[in-house]
């Protein structure tokens, strides 16, 4: 067994466009991750989410914790007590979330992303994690957890 | 700790968890976790690591496998003891 390098976590990544919100790994290691990912001005739910307004959902921001704190730090967690072919066939699956919102993300922001690991078993992870705009502002943080399913 | 001591203990973590409208005093050593007090299954990591707390011990996780009732957990609790 081989931990898994930035790179190679990402590159594992399952989600992609339009619902890939996970750039670049800027930090990986045992206890924690750190992430970006810049909205694009063309995201598909600006469109409504509001017309003439355009702000990130609540759940978009959600889903971009997740993204990092949950599948790609599992999947580099897994790999330090599995093969990469077995973590192939695992999905991450999200299981809850407490979360809360303070600040708002608009077209073309860069956030970061990190999550602190609060227990990983059984290919459960849970984390506390936030999204900062990269002017250190908090716009999302809670504790979110996924669990690893074996696809059949 | 007694056997009615630990299930009385089981039975606070496991209401915790459940989406069944279940009152305490219904609760019974038969009574399946997942079946009868619809906990979801990605929880019984949690209550695990709630019993790992509680009663200070440690649960293997092919132990951990075979709990289905509060019967079971009340007996994996009391062999680790």
């Amino acid at each position: 067994m081989s931990e898994l390098s930035k790179e190679q976590v990402l590159a594992l990544v399952p989600q992609q466009p339009p619902f890939r919100f996970i750039d670049d790994i800027i930090e990986l290691h045992e206890n924690g991750i750190t992430a970006a990912y810049t909205f694009r001005r063309d995201e598909t739910f600006y469109a409504g989410h509001f017309p003439g307004n355009p702000i990130t959902p609540g759940v978009i921001l959600l889903e971009t914790m997740a993204q990092t704190g949950v599948v790609a730090y599992g999947i580099y967690l897994a790999s330090t007590q599995m093969e990469q072919e077995e973590i192939e066939k695992i999905l991450t699956v999200f299981t809850e979330a407490e979360v809360e919102f303070s600040g708002m993300v608009k077209p073309g922001d860069r956030v970061i992303i990190s999550a602190e690991k609060v227990y990983f078993r059984r290919l459960k992870l849970k984390v506390k994690a936030e999204i900062k705009l990269e002017n250190g502002q908090t716009v999302c943080s809670g504790t979110i957890a996924g669990m690893g399913v074996k696809q059949t | 700790m007694t056997q009615d001591e630990v299930f009385s203990k089981v039975v606070s973590i496991l209401t915790k968890y459940s989406k069944a409208d279940v009152a305490e005093s219904d609760i019974k050593m038969e009574t399946s976790i997942l079946d009868d007090l619809k906990v979801n299954s990605a929880r019984l990591v949690d209550i695990v690591l709630d019993f790992e707390d509680m009663f200070d011990i440690e649960v293997e996780d092919e132990d951990a496998d075979k709990v289905r009732t509060v019967a079971d957990c009340v007996e994996l609790i009391m062999s680790k003891q």
